[in-house]
Formats: structure tokens, sequence, C-alpha cells
């Protein structure tokens, strides 16, 4: 390897690290010696063999590939006007040149209509085939055409938002769809599964729109400026309260397998305890292999103590998503406890445990509680107050001392009355009690948040992440 | 360093190809430098995408013998690496003391010294498989299946034995391996592997294939069936895996469902033909009961 591609290679492993992804010497060694066993000038080798060496979380993978994409750029900067015409090696492309701006236009930052109908036909033809080369090709005619502002004299700056608001590729799906079905069934299964095709298609290209406009940024401005800024959280980092819909659906679609990760490693320390009483009658039928001598022996497993756990949440707008991933998982950890029992509130309390029975479609459990439960009193602001007394009052019965009451809030309580007695004696009921945070520790007492006077009675935690959630539930579960 | 099996990325693809498992660029890459680097592979990913699979055709390509250690809660030094057959020596033992009073006692010394020769050898050693696969001279794929199930002393064994390829027995000394074996590694993810372990192997997350590449493996795996239903059943399982489930149907079902339609002699994949048959690709009531509302199949 020459010199230049090691430094290359040493700046993408710093950006890697610089990103999150923890890249250790060694494994950076090992990335430079793949390098030298496989051909470079295959670009997808390439990612390939870096991502077997250094990527060894899937969470991980979404951090390289955007940072290979602007370490080790497919082309630089306009590529050849030629090559997307004999790369496209179909003649029947439309007449490459006009999809192609450079030549029909000099360097202006907009198309002309003519340009943008070809390429939104061509757009339209690529994603009925589902040609994933020639989208690819047409995302970077389409940024060059289509997505360039000049910022200053002599700087240009690149932006994808305008090449999909000129193409705007969902206006397509109806004659796509159309097309796609060819005169079958409009409705019912053959539209849903061709609607899924052209969504995931469309996104597909938008993805590459994005990667394209993202080097030639990179191109313009450096790419650590660039790497830095484009490089997204993982998912168990994105902040409840700031999470967008799609880290919402993704976050859900974690539940089930973080469930399952926390109750493996909960079984095998318990199993690491100390062991059980004798178990005599295998202790005893082991040792006849052995002669009647008992080389080993065999002890019953443990019992291990499940707690019983009390969920009480705070379901108001503000910290819904929050309430809502914590419960999903302490569902899916019911195995792990005697009994799980789940409340929610807005201004007054319900029980909300039949809606997790299992077997129910998740997605749909929060919409339900919200319009079956009766969580209303008054106004429909949070009252964590009048909830802790409803609480006391209608479920006396609910907290006993083998319970571990788990509270979900944000503590604030709209300036009301905080009923800091009532959760006092809850609290001293329970065998345990926390109060679980999603907002930053710093914001805590601010405003109308009501944290200084219920920090006091219930230990409270910071719990802004799936990774904190994580941490505490470890924590919560005795081993 | 012996010499390396395949001779480029091509290669392997090819090979595995007539293997009858399509690769796509990452998995023949990532198989290619596990090969030239001298290195485990840990191949990670849902149930049914092909894991134990992909191992299988690596020593079918290479045509090597495939050694398999299934692993599972439990799973201890004397099932994975060897142990001495001690019912054998107890016998054997017994042997011995039921002659040694005649023999033992007109002058020949070092009976018991003897004995103990005798039952530290090769004949009472039961080897496992990580040994076997260490001590074969033939080329050899070393499967690991489903290391996230065994114990985390399991992962120091496995260690040990995969940095250097030896194992020490205290009775016979060291047995270094004759010839590496190629080691292949899977997990399903169910808890992560410790960070010594990965760091000394290539890692390579196989997830649900492209729709074209699925097609494929459709298309070669059940031959009967039209390619037209091929099409149009790989983007139905990819519609499904869009809905937020609880167990997205993988590879394996995706097969088992083409498999299913053949037997029942359908041509085309329409509603009454996905609800009647959808519990070949759907394993849970609510996930069954989700893909029905949300793709209308009433």
């Amino acid at each position: 390897m020459n010199n230049g591609l090691l430094d290359r290679t040493v700046a993408f492993v710093a950006a890697l690290r610089a990103g999150g992804v923890p890249v250790s010497l060694a494994e950076s060694l090992d990335a430079v010696r793949a390098f030298g066993a496989i051909d470079v000038l295959d670009r997808e080798d390439l990612r390939a063999a870096f991502a077997a060496t250094m990527v060894k979380r899937p969470p991980h993978r979404v951090t390289f590939d955007t940072l290979f994409d602007l370490w080790w750029p497919p082309l630089l900067g306009d590529g050849t006007a030629s090559r997307y015409g004999a790369d496209a090696g179909d003649p029947d492309a439309g007449d490459p040149d006009d999809a192609d701006p450079d030549a029909t236009e000099p360097r202006q930052g907009h198309a002309v209509p003519a340009d943008r109908d070809a390429l939104r036909a061509e757009l339209a033809r690529l994603l009925l085939d589902g040609d994933e080369d020639g989208l690819r090709r047409l995302a970077r005619a389409a940024v060059q055409g289509l997505g360039r502002a000049d910022a200053q004299p002599g700087r240009q700056s690149w932006f994808s938002y305008r090449v999909l608001r000129q193409l705007s590729p969902d206006t397509l799906t109806a004659s796509l769809l159309a097309q796609m079905l060819d005169g079958q069934d409009r409705d019912g299964l053959a539209e849903k599964v061709a609607r899924q095709t052209i969504r995931e298609r469309i996104k597909q290209f938008e993805a590459m729109v994005a990667a394209e406009v993202r080097r030639r940024l990179a191109e313009e401005r450096g790419v650590e400026r660039i790497a830095k800024t484009a490089v997204k959280p993982l998912t168990d980092q994105v902040d409840f309260l700031r999470a967008s819909r799609d880290d919402l659906v993704e976050l859900r679609r974690q539940v089930y397998p973080l469930a399952r990760r926390l109750a493996t490693r909960l079984t095998a320390r318990r199993r690491l305890g100390r062991a059980g009483r004798l178990d005599f009658r295998r202790t005893v039928r082991a040792s006849l292999g052995t002669g009647g001598v008992p080389l080993v022996t065999h002890h019953r497993p443990h019992k291990p103590h499940k707690p019983e756990l009390v969920v009480l949440c705070d379901v108001s707008g503000s910290v819904a998503s929050f309430a809502h991933f914590t419960l999903l998982l302490a569902f899916a950890l019911r195995e792990q406890f005697a009994k799980v029992r789940a409340f929610a509130f807005i201004d007054t309390v319900d029980e909300v445990t039949p809606m997790f029975r299992p077997g129910e479609d998740f997605p749909d459990v929060m919409a339900r509680m919200t319009r079956e439960a009766r969580l209303v009193w008054f106004d429909g602001h949070s009252d964590y107050g009048n909830s802790f007394e409803t609480f006391a009052e209608r479920y006396p019965d609910a907290i006993t001392p083998r319970t571990s009451l788990l509270i979900l809030g944000d503590a604030r309580n709209n300036y009301r009355a905080t009923a800091a007695t009532t959760l006092k004696h809850l609290a001293a009921s329970a065998r345990h009690s926390y109060w679980l945070n999603p907002e930053p520790r710093a914001h805590w007492g601010s405003g109308d948040s009501a944290t200084a006077a219920y920090g006091d009675i219930v230990e409270m935690v910071e719990c802004r992440n799936a990774a904190q959630l994580q941490q505490f539930v470890e924590r919560l579960l005795p081993g | 360093m012996q010499q390396p099996v395949f001779c480029d990325v091509a290669d392997v693809r090819a090979r595995l190809g007539a293997a009858g498992y399509l690769a796509d660029d990452a998995i023949a890459t990532t198989v290619f430098l596990a090969d030239r680097l001298g290195k485990p592979l840990l191949v990670e990913g849902p149930a049914g995408v092909g894991k134990t699979e992909l191992a299988k055709a690596v020593a079918t390509a290479t045509g090597s013998e495939l050694i398999r250690l299934q692993c599972y809660e439990g799973l201890d030094e004397a099932r994975a690496l060897y142990e001495w057959n001690y019912k054998k020596q107890l016998l054997r033992i017994q042997v011995a003391n039921g002659s040694s009073p005649d023999t033992a006692n007109d002058g020949r010394p070092g009976g018991w010294s003897e004995v103990e020769q005798d039952i530290f050898s090769e004949e009472f050693l039961l080897s496992r498989p990580l040994l076997t696969a260490i001590r074969r001279t033939e080329p050899t794929v070393l499967l690991v299946d489903e290391t996230d199930k065994a114990d985390v002393e399991v992962e120091g064994l496995l260690l040990e034995v995969l940095s250097d390829f030896q194992v020490t027995i205290p009775e016979l000394g060291t047995i270094v391996a004759a010839r590496r074996p190629l080691v292949v590694l899977t997990s399903n993810a169910t808890r992560e592997l410790s960070e010594a372990l990965k760091r000394r192997c290539l890692y390579l997350h196989l997830d649900y294939p492209t729709a074209e590449r699925e097609k494929a493996i459709v298309l070669s795996r059940v031959p009967e069936v039209a390619e037209a239903l091929a099409e149009a059943l790989v983007r139905t399982v990819r519609a499904l895996r869009a809905l937020e489930l609880k167990k997205s149907p993988s590879i394996a079902e995706t097969i088992d469902w083409a498999h299913t339609l053949v037997a029942l002699g359908l041509d085309t994949l329409d509603e009454a033909a996905v609800r009647d048959t959808l519990g070949v690709v759907l394993k849970h009531a609510s996930d069954h009961a989700r893909a029905v509302a949300q793709l209308e199949l009433n």
C-alpha cells in the first residue's frame, strides 16, 4: 500500500472513531492487511473488506457506510459527461445527452424545464425497473443539474431538497402504480405490495441523492467538516423527547431484541450466583457412571427472586413516546417479574394492564390507551398530585411490600399541588421505588418541574435514551 | 502461512454458487478475506438468513469436511475440546488390579506407572469437535454454531483455541494444528459476544437480502416455481417485513412459502392464497392478525 492510501485509511479510521465506532489498533491493522489482499479498484469489495475488519456491531453500519462514501467517493467532481452515457449501457435509456445537464446547459444553478422533465421521465422508468445502478447514475446527474446553488462567487453549495422538490419522486407513485399493476385489481393485496415496492425504491433514490449531495459538499468544504454533521446518533442514543416518527418505529422494533438480550444476561448472572441445595438424586445417578464415586455433585437451581412491578406513567403528549417505549419493554420482560401492572395518567389515573396482554398488537396499544382509558378528569394537562391521590384511593392494594414501584414522567406538574405526602406513603409501602425522568438532568427543577419535591421521596433517575433505560433495567432486576 | 484456497473474490463467488449458495459482494469478499488472512469468520444475523448454510457451502466449495460444534447453555470443555474416557480407564485399572497380585509381587516394579502411562494415552482420549478440527490433516471447515447460546467461559476457550490453533492436554503435551481449519462462527445476537472474541474475528452481518438476490435464491432452491410467482412472492414478503412484526419472515420462510405454493398447485399469489398460507411465514398470532389487517386480506 502506498503512503497516500495509507494516510487515507488512517484518516478514515480516525473518522470512524470520532463517529462512535470503536476500532481497535489490531482491527485497523487487519483492515490494512485486507486492503492488500483484495482488488482495491472494486469499491464494493473495499467496502466489504473494511466492514468485515472494523465494524463488529450492526448499529454502527450506517455510520460506517456514510463515512465510507465520503472518504472513498465513487468519483471526483462532475465525473465525465461521456461516462454517464457509456455506463448506462442501454441505448433505449432515453437520450443520455438530454439527461446530462452539462451538455445542454452552462454552469448555472437552475435547471431548464425540459431537462427536469427528461430527468423525471428517466426516474420513472428506473423506479419501475428497480435498476439500482441506473438510479445511482441518475441521482448523480440530478444533483449536478438541479441541486447546485452558488453560495458566493467561486463557491457552490448543494442541496438535496432542491433536487427532490423538482423531481418530486412521490408524485410519480400513482402512474408507477398503474403501470406496475397493469390492469390488475386496483385495491387489495396487489396494490399494497406494489405500493410498498415503489416506496422502498423511492426511499433508496432519496438516500442516493443525499449521499451524492454529501459527496459534493465534502469536495467543496473538506471531508472532516461534512463527516461531523453527516453521522446520525445510534438508535439507543436517540433522545426520547426528540425522537422523530422514524426513530420511534425503529425503537419499537428494538423492544423485543432488547428484552431478549436483557433476559439472557440476567439468566446468565443468576446462574453464576451460588448453587442451590444438593440434588441428591441426580448426584447419586451420576455417580453410577464412575463406579459409585460421586465425582461431580449436582445442585438444584436457585429460585430467582422475582419482584412485582407496578408502573405508573405519565402519558400526556410531551412524554408519551418515552412512556410507551418503557411500557413495551416492561411487558416484553414480563417473565422476569412475578407480576406486572401498569397504570397510566394525565390528570387522573386508570389501569391499562389488560391492553398489554401477550399477543396484543403493539403499535396500536398507545392509541388505544389514550382512547379507551379514562385519563382525563379536568383539563387534560398533567396533574401529578391528583393522579397520585386517585391512585392511592382507587388501587390501595396495588402496592405491596414485594412491589417495585416505577414512576415515569418529567414531573412537569403545571404548578399544581404535588401531593407529596401521598407519594411518600406509596413509596413507603413499596419495596423499592424509582422515578425515571426523560428530561436531561440539567433541566430538572426549571419552570413547572416538581423534581425537587418528588426527588426527595423517590430516587429519580435520568433516562433520556434506550441505552440509559437498559442500564436501569439491569439494576432493577436482581441477579 | 498455508496456501490460501481461493484465488480472488470472483473465485469465491463462483465456487459458492456452484455449491448452491448465492453470495453477494459482501459475503464473497468476507469469505475471501477469512481464507486469505487466516482469521475466523463471525457471521451474525436474524434466524433463517443462511448463516449455517454459508458454512456448509464454504465446506463444499473448498472440498473440506465440515466439523460442527453446536453451542448450547452449559456446553463445557469436556464437550467442546476433549475428555478422558474414564469408564474405560476404570476398567483398565480394574484389569490391572485383578492381575497385579500375581504379577506385581514377583519383581515387576512400576506396575502403577505403567498403568498410568497406559490410561492417559490416545486410546482413552475422547476427541471433541475443537480438538478433532485441529488434528485433522485434510482441509477442514470448523463451524461453531449459535455461539451466543454458549456461556461466557466457552468464549474464553474459543479465544485460546482460535488464536493459536493449539491445545494443551497436560498428560499428552501441546497439540498444534497440522493444518489450520477455516473457522466459521455463527450467532443470533441474543447476547453480545465479548469484545475480545469479536476483535479476533472478521465480522459479517447477514441481513434480509435485496429483492433481486432473494428472488434468485427462491428460483435456485425451488426450481419448480415460475419466475413471475417468485417475483410476487418476494415482493409480498418484503411488504410483510415493512410491517412492525414480532418476527419478520426470513429467507428460509420465503423458500418454505414457495414450496407450499408449489405443493398446493397455486400459480398466482392473490388474497385468498396469501390468507390461506400465511401461517407458513408468520408464526405469531398477533403478527398474523396485523398482516391480515394491514394488507386488507379480509
